[in-house]
């Protein structure tokens, strides 16, 4: 499977068009066809990941594989040495240009083996759960078609060799995205979501290319393995690499969300809660933090993240980390507080990627991707079936956790594994990154994340508290989901337990240092052991958040002066609407820059339009015109007609007077036929002798 | 007997014919300057065939009278046909092939 | 010796009298205002004609142009003459316009001719012999058209049937 790890992709591939052509006429209009596929490549993905964990442990002679996992947790692993575990490539030549190869081909190692794991793993589950929640939506068989096609385009990225297979899955997604989000297009505000997603990704695509193209002219190749070797070798251009590293960081910013181009994944919960799952919280979100993982050299070279200091990257992570965070806050949808809170944690991964914690990085991307999930679906089976298909925490939901108790426990489980607290899965990664944080001289982005972790907590018991505390406000008849979708929540609710354990530093099993982290090609990373006190800070830090939000919450009478504040005090009411217009900044994308684009530019080139082109075009045709006119007067009638009825004429002329010669009378003719005889005899005479 | 006296004779007999068939008006008189050309042109040829002693010469100019009896009854032929038709046999009035 | 000087200054007077009577009769057919005095004015050149035949020895030939031309051809001008309601006196409407020109043309062409037979054969003389009385013999110039000129006297046979019919076709009424 490693080295045809193209069927891995191609099988979802296959199952859009089938969906798209036969899904209508099958009893469950095409769901069969995009679990199965799906499923199939769930399964070889499992097998992909089996045979890596073989190849690294025969790489490097150590043979504990899954048995660390069940061998008792506690018993540290010896030391393993460094060796190099080559990834495995197949590639065809596309086509060659000169010297310029184009290939197409996968590179599968750990990395891709555990994305392809995550990525198919949470779309079966999302495939499972849409059959049960799309069942009366509409255009179900073209929903199943474009999952099918999302997960295909999404396994095409992840096991793409060089930069442009990435990037032809990069915009497969991004096209998949639209159309999911803009599902329900019959209303206009999902439609224009729809195109704000797409045209901000757009926006963040153009550094991709241009970053491709610069990595394309600094290493001579689009193959990302020499790309890499080449941002490690000695000789490379630090200023190409920083352009380069730069443009593809654009790119990421604009995927996965990131400040400033962040403003359209809230906007993109107007598409159905299946999709925000699987999309917008744990594939394609992450395909810029993939490409970072991916493309490290480029990024640790040229942002120079071996320095230490504030370096683009971590800048962007941290300041995502906490714009996410305080305006998750004000939300009154639970799926929005949901986007928020994704581009909060993918901050921290673009911030553990700027400070140097790759395996932290990855980790926490693979994590969250379960919990996130959990927490997405979970919001689902809440409006499914409990505030009557409204996502409005304040107006429709509140005391569902009699009513609901599968869909309560799984949410409270997600919530805890996204605030870090021990044992669930997103302490393991959360905690490594602070660690790292730490340690390599990047302190001030320890705080940013211990903040973050603060603001997490908070608002996720706030949204608990919202949604299944309280008095029931909504309208519709509280029940539980029916299995088709509980059973996703659970199990990614154990996946959410257990998932943290495979790289749980302190208990010795660094799985991911092991089998993920790459061995050729990448930068020597420092991995600062674990750290017990800041593991025992984050907690607290994560705890006090709950604490302090559950207070303010649960406990509305105590804290009453607090209550209503912001109604009552204009600074703090300026800093809600603040919060809630969301830092003006869809009010400085649309209304200013693209009004003002669409505005005076479009009137501008509009005028140079009718007043410069057309005058240009309008005269040429005139001055053709009159070029017309001007030969077919003097040239044509004058000269040409002239020459040619001159000709005629003095032909006629000519004719005219020889006619004379032609008398009719005989004689005449003989006179003139001795006259001439004669002549001709004379000459001869005179001439000849 | 020099041979140019002949020749000489015949010459100013051929253009008399000439001039007999350029300037007379009656087709008749063209017919008539025409026999005189051939007449002619069979002193020539005699005078050749008594210079060289060839009985060519002659056999020739008896061909040439032969023809010119021929010619003379088909043009005077014509020149009935011309007169019957036109009430005419002056050549200037003969002229529909005028251009 | 003497005979042949004789002989000599004999056919040359001959020669020259039929001569001069034969250019001034010639210029007579030509320049006659009366057509049927041009008629008999061509006689006498035709007779002219016949008798230096006889002079150069070319007796057959000589018989022939008197029979043929004088008796038929002459007589066939007659006739025209008479059919085409000629003016049988004399008129002076004979000449058309351009007999200056043609006068011209004459000259010239008489110029140059004579000028090319004086160069071409200033000096030759036709001596008289035997051998060409016996070549004027009509049994001489008989053989010699049937035996080498055949072809072209059963052409020539040809012709006047053709001559006779078509004059025949040309001139009827219908």
């Amino acid at each position: 499977m490693l080295s045809n790890a193209w069927i891995i992709p191609a099988i979802p591939a296959v199952s859009f068009f089938l969906v798209l052509f036969f899904g209508k006429r099958l009893p469950l209009r095409g769901a069969e066809i995009g679990i199965t596929a799906v499923g199939a490549s769930f399964v070889l993905s499992v097998v992909a990941v089996f045979q890596w964990i073989d190849r690294v442990d025969n790489a490097t002679g150590h043979s504990e594989g899954l048995r660390a996992l069940g061998r008792g947790i506690f018993s540290a692993a010896t030391g393993h040495g460094d060796a190099a575990v080559q990834p495995v490539v197949s590639s065809i030549t596309w086509w060659q240009n000169g010297l310029v190869k184009f290939a197409v081909g996968t590179r599968v190692d750990g990395l891709v083996v555990m994305m392809l794991f995550v990525v198919t793993l949470i779309s079966l589950l999302v495939h499972v759960y849409s059959v049960a929640y799309m069942r009366e939506e509409v255009r179900f068989t073209h929903y199943y078609a474009m999952l099918s096609l999302f997960t295909a385009s999404m396994l095409l990225l992840v096991v793409a060799d060089n930069t442009l297979v990435l990037l032809v899955g990069w915009e497969g997604v991004g096209l998949c995205s639209f159309a999911l989000i803009g599902h329900f297009w019959e209303e206009k505000p999902n439609s224009d979501a729809a195109l704000k997603a797409f045209l901000t990704t757009r926006t963040g695509d153009i550094g991709l290319m241009i970053g491709i193209i610069i990595t394309f002219f600094a290493a001579g190749s689009f193959d990302i393995a020499k790309i890499n070797a080449y941002a490690l070798s000695g000789g490379a251009n630090h200023a190409l690499l920083l352009a380069g590293a730069v443009c593809l960081f654009i790119g990421i910013i604009g995927k996965s969300g990131q400040f400033p181009l962040h403003t359209w994944l809230p906007d993109a919960m107007a598409g159905p809660t299946p999709v925000s799952a699987l999309i917008h919280a744990a594939t394609m979100v992450v395909a810029g933090v993939y490409l970072g993982a991916r493309m490290y050299p480029v990024f640790f070279k040229g942002f120079s993240i071996a320095a230490g200091g504030v370096n683009f990257m971590a800048l962007i992570g941290g300041i995502t980390i906490v714009i996410g965070a305080l305006l998750a806050f004000v939300q009154r949808d639970i799926k929005k507080v949901l986007a928020y809170s994704t581009i909060s944690q993918i901050g921290y991964m673009i911030m553990a990627l700027g400070v140097g914690a790759w395996s932290a990085a990855v980790f926490h991307l693979f994590t969250h991707a379960f919990f996130k999930a959990l927490l997405f679906l979970g919001a689902g089976s809440v409006s499914f079936s409990g505030s009557h298909h409204s996502f409005d925490m304040k107006s429709d939901m509140g005391g569902l956790r009699k009513p609901m108790p599968i869909t309560f426990w799984t949410f409270i489980i997600g919530s805890l594994a996204l605030a870090g607290i021990f044992p669930f899965a997103g302490f393991w990664s959360k905690d490594e990154i602070l660690v790292t944080a730490g340690k390599d001289g990047y302190t001030a982005f320890l705080v940013v994340g211990l903040v973050g972790a603060f603001l997490t907590a908070a608002y996720m018991t706030r949204c608990i508290y919202l949604t299944f505390f309280g008095e029931y406000r909504g309208h519709g008849h509280p029940h539980e989901s029916e299995p088709l979708i509980t059973v996703p929540l659970i199990i990614l609710a154990f996946f959410s337990v257990v998932a943290g354990f495979i790289n749980a530093a302190p208990l010795g099993l660094e799985k991911f240092k092991d089998w993920i982290e790459p061995t050729v090609q990448f930068p020597h990373l420092l991995h600062p052991a674990f750290d017990t006190p800041k593991a025992i800070i984050s907690v607290a830090v994560a705890t006090l958040g709950i604490g302090v939000a559950a207070y303010f919450w649960f406990r509305r009478e105590a804290t009453g002066p607090l209550h209503g504040l912001t109604e009552r005090n204009s600074l703090a009411r300026a800093g809600y609407v603040f919060l809630e217009k969301k830092y003006y900044l869809d009010v400085l994308y649309e209304n200013i820059i693209v009004a003002g684009i669409k505005g005076s530019i479009a009137r501008g080139t509009y005028w140079f339009d009718q007043h410069v082109i057309d005058k240009v075009v309008n005269s040429l045709g005139g001055g053709a015109k009159r070029a017309g006119r001007f030969v077919y007067d003097t040239v044509d009638q004058k000269v040409v007609d002239a020459a040619v009825n001159d000709i005629a004429e003095v032909t006629g002329e000519t004719g005219g007077l020889l006619r004379y010669v032609q008398s009719g009378r005989v004689q005449r003719y003989a006179l003139l036929l001795f006259a001439a005889v004669g002549l001709l005899a004379l000459a001869i005479l005179v001439f000849n002798i | 007997m020099g041979l140019n006296q002949f020749l000489i004779l015949s010459a100013f007999l051929f253009c008399t014919g000439i001039y007999g068939v350029l300037a007379r008006k009656n087709a008749v008189l063209v017919l008539m300057s025409i026999e005189l050309m051939l007449n002619a042109v069979n002193i020539n040829l005699i005078a050749f065939s008594a210079f060289r002693t060839a009985v060519a010469g002659q056999v020739f100019a008896l061909f040439v009278i032969t023809i010119a009896a021929a010619e003379v009854g088909v043009g005077l032929a014509i020149v009935l046909l011309i007169y019957r038709n036109e009430r005419t046999s002056d050549l200037d009035d003969v002229d529909q092939l005028k251009g | 010796m003497t005979p042949i000087v004789g002989a000599a200054v004999a056919q040359n007077v001959a020669f020259y009298i039929l001569a001069v009577a034969m250019a001034i009769a010639a210029i007579g057919v030509v320049r006659s205002q009366n057509i049927v005095h041009s008629a008999l004015f061509l006689v006498i050149v035709l007779a002219g004609a016949a008798a230096l035949y006889i002079l150069l020895a070319a007796e057959f030939v000589a018989w022939v142009q008197v029979l043929i031309y004088i008796g038929a051809i002459v007589i066939l001008f007659l006739f025209g003459i008479m059919l085409t309601r000629a003016p049988m006196r004399s008129t002076g409407d004979l000449d058309n316009s351009q007999r200056w020109a043609a006068v011209a043309v004459s000259l010239f062409m008489f110029g140059v001719i004579t000028a090319l037979l004086v160069d071409a054969y200033g000096g030759k003389q036709i001596k008289l012999k035997n051998s060409l009385v016996v070549l004027g013999n009509s049994g001489t110039v008989a053989s010699s058209i049937f035996r080498n000129y055949l072809v072209p006297f059963e052409v020539v046979s040809m012709l006047l049937l053709a001559a006779l019919v078509g004059a025949v076709v040309i001139a009827r009424r219908d």
